[in-house]
């Protein structure tokens, strides 16, 4: 709790500044999710109700309320990505993962999930982990990059 | 073809949060010269710039400033729309990972025109990294005297923000980005009022698009009418552009107004790749409209678009080429709509839910021609009926197909998919 009241005082305990307190809280938690009790102290230092508060992190694709894994593997779906080869990527993810979208695996290493363009267009077909960015992905090149995944836990 | 680099011309070349490498490689002439002028001069000048917004409207940007300049209402809040979320873009990334100081040069600008003493660039969540860059720069410009407080010991002050998106493309709509900065739910706004007179924390509020801030600096450097001449008669100035899709050199490219679809897509991109064929460009982003072969030589300038139904959006060009289906593609782009609807009016939240079932009918071969046009029907309830501009726009894709490639949703409804894309080739049904 201490990391919380941290958090808010740094946002001068303002309410406007609720997304970037949740998104801050969010990368400390260690495994990027929103703890309810965390939540619940959000919301009653800033005087906001608790359902307008989880009303606010459910609108926002970013915010987890259940810990994801280690790695949270985006799969970008949009046009340019899809033309791509986006299918593909995702496929040869599953497989090599045995998980489906919006899975964690059974040792909470690896989160599939799907998502829109983030920019990466350029470079499609494109995958997000964590921060960083993936892309002109192949067969591969995709396994590499999850064993290094592996390699780093 | 004239090379002219006006937002492009430092990218890769200086440490992007440095002032000193910004002001040696030509930064900050712009905010000098604007200090030791009038405010409605500048704007005057941003007039004759013809300068249009960069972020999808293409609003005369003189126009919108020289409106908001005349709201006699204090504070006046100036944000910028970072939120790059139209699928295909990447433009914005670049000019904040590589050239921040040009933006935040833009906005000093306008702060001074405004009187405004606090501004905030909106980043998507996405942009995290790139964030801190932008943070930095800002440090940076604050430590050197060009923000924060007696800016060019010019006696004004201007603080600038960066403040986090958190995943929600609806949030680019510029009523939508008000509420998130407020920390609320991105949900639009009733407009009006518009933000200009009511915006953030109910105040006037000046929004533009990262390029269309980035812009500025020239414009006032040069002056309007010869920024204005880089481009055409009535699209003033140079324009970056994402290339993206089945074409040999994906990127983004800055180009005078003028030069033609074709032009880019085979002098900038080298053509399709694998030597295969076009087969129509979506132009402006998953919201905007998509051109068959027929069209290319139709040039990139507001006007000659509008003439052909088309819009430029936020300067997305994505090659398709002749091997993809329609009825495929399509559910890719409805997905997306579906997924980023805030769900506020019906219109939208249903129609996108309703066109994806039905180009999912379709690519089982059991969609019929009546569903084809109930797709139609739906569509422009859609874009007469929608809140905002997300759901008035979600069909463009949808509609633009329709007109050109009609013949092959029809022969889905047979059970046909000429390229093999749709699920009902490889699982046999029909
Ligand atoms: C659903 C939706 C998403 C939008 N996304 C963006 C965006 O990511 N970036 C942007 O600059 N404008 C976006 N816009 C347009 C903005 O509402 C607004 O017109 C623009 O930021 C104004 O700046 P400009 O005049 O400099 O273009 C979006 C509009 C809609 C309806
Ligand atoms: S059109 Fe879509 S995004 Fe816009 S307000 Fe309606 S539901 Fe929300
Ligand atoms: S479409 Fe995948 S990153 Fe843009």
């Amino acid at each position: 709790m201490e990391k919380v009241v941290g958090v808010l005082q740094k946002y001068g305990c303002a309410k406007e500044n609720l997304i970037q307190i949740m998104l801050e809280l969010q990368k400390l938690s260690g495994n990027n999710c929103l703890p309810k009790d965390w939540v619940a102290k959000v919301a009653e230092t800033l005087e906001l109700p608790l359902s307008k508060v989880y009303g606010v992190i459910t609108f926002y694709s970013m915010f987890h309320t259940e810990p994801t894994g280690k790695y949270f593997i985006e799969v970008c779906k949009s046009g340019p990505c899809h033309i791509a080869g986006a299918e593909n990527v995702l496929h040869m993810l599953e497989k090599e993962l045995g998980i489906k979208p919006g899975e964690t695996t059974p040792d909470g290493c690896f989160t599939l999930t799907k998502s829109s363009c983030f920019g990466a267009c350029d470079i499609a077909p494109a995958i997000k982990i964590g921060e960083k960015v993936f892309g002109n992905l192949t067969k591969d090149k995709l396994k590499e990059i999850i064993s290094s995944c592996r390699e780093g836990l | 073809m004239e090379d002219i680099k006006i937002l492009s011309a430092r990218f890769g070349k200086i440490k992007p949060d440095s002032v000193e490498e910004y002001i040696n490689a030509g930064g900050y002439e712009g905010l000098k010269k604007a200090v030791t002028m009038q405010q409605e001069e500048i704007i005057e000048e941003m007039k004759k710039s013809n300068l249009y917004g960069r972020g999808g409207a293409a609003y005369p940007t003189g126009i919108k400033w020289e409106q908001a300049y005349a709201v006699k209402k204090d504070p006046k809040y100036l944000v910028c729309n970072a939120d790059e979320g139209e699928p295909g873009t990447f433009k914005d990334k670049r000019i904040l990972a590589e050239d921040p100081l040009l933006l935040i040069e833009g906005m000093t600008i306008g702060a001074y025109i405004m009187g405004a003493k606090e501004g905030y660039i909106y980043i998507r969540g996405e942009y995290s990294a790139i964030q801190r860059i932008v943070k930095s720069a800002i440090e940076n410009a604050k430590k050197a005297g060009y923000l924060g407080t007696n800016i060019l010991g010019k006696g004004f002050d201007f603080d600038l923000h960066v403040v986090s998106g958190a995943g929600a493309y609806v949030c680019g709509e510029n009523t939508a980005l008000v509420e998130s900065l407020e920390g609320k739910q991105g949900r639009p706004r009733q407009k009006p009022p518009y933000v200009k007179n009511c915006g953030l924390f109910q105040m006037p509020t000046i929004l533009n698009n990262v390029e269309t801030y980035s812009c500025i600096p020239c414009i006032v450097n040069v002056g309007g009418e010869r920024y204005s001449s880089f481009g055409t008669e009535f699209s003033g100035g140079t324009k970056l552009l994402c290339l993206s899709g089945n074409v040999v050199n994906r990127g983004v490219y800055e180009i005078p107004y003028g030069l033609t679809i074709r032009e880019i897509i085979y002098n900038l991109g080298g053509g399709v790749k694998d030597g295969k064929k076009l087969k129509f460009v979506h132009l402006g982003g998953s919201s905007g409209s998509c051109l068959p072969e027929s069209l290319l030589d139709t040039r990139i300038c507001y006007d000659d678009l509008k003439k052909n139904g088309l819009s430029l959006g936020s300067g997305a060009v994505l090659v398709v080429d002749d091997s993809n289906c329609v009825v495929d593609y399509l559910k890719a782009v409805m997905e997306f709509f579906e997924e980023e609807s805030c769900g506020k009016c019906t219109p939208c939240r249903e129609g996108n839910q309703r066109l994806l079932e039905l180009l999912e009918k379709l690519s089982q071969g059991r969609g019929t021609l009546a569903d084809i046009e109930k797709m139609k029907s739906i569509a422009q309830t859609m874009k007469m009926t929608s809140f905002c501009g997300l759901g008035q726009s979600a069909p463009t894709a949808l509609v633009t197909l329709l007109k050109y490639f009609e013949n092959e949703f029809i022969e889905h409804t047979a059970g046909k998919c000429a390229n093999g894309k749709c699920s009902m080739n490889s699982k046999g049904v029909n």
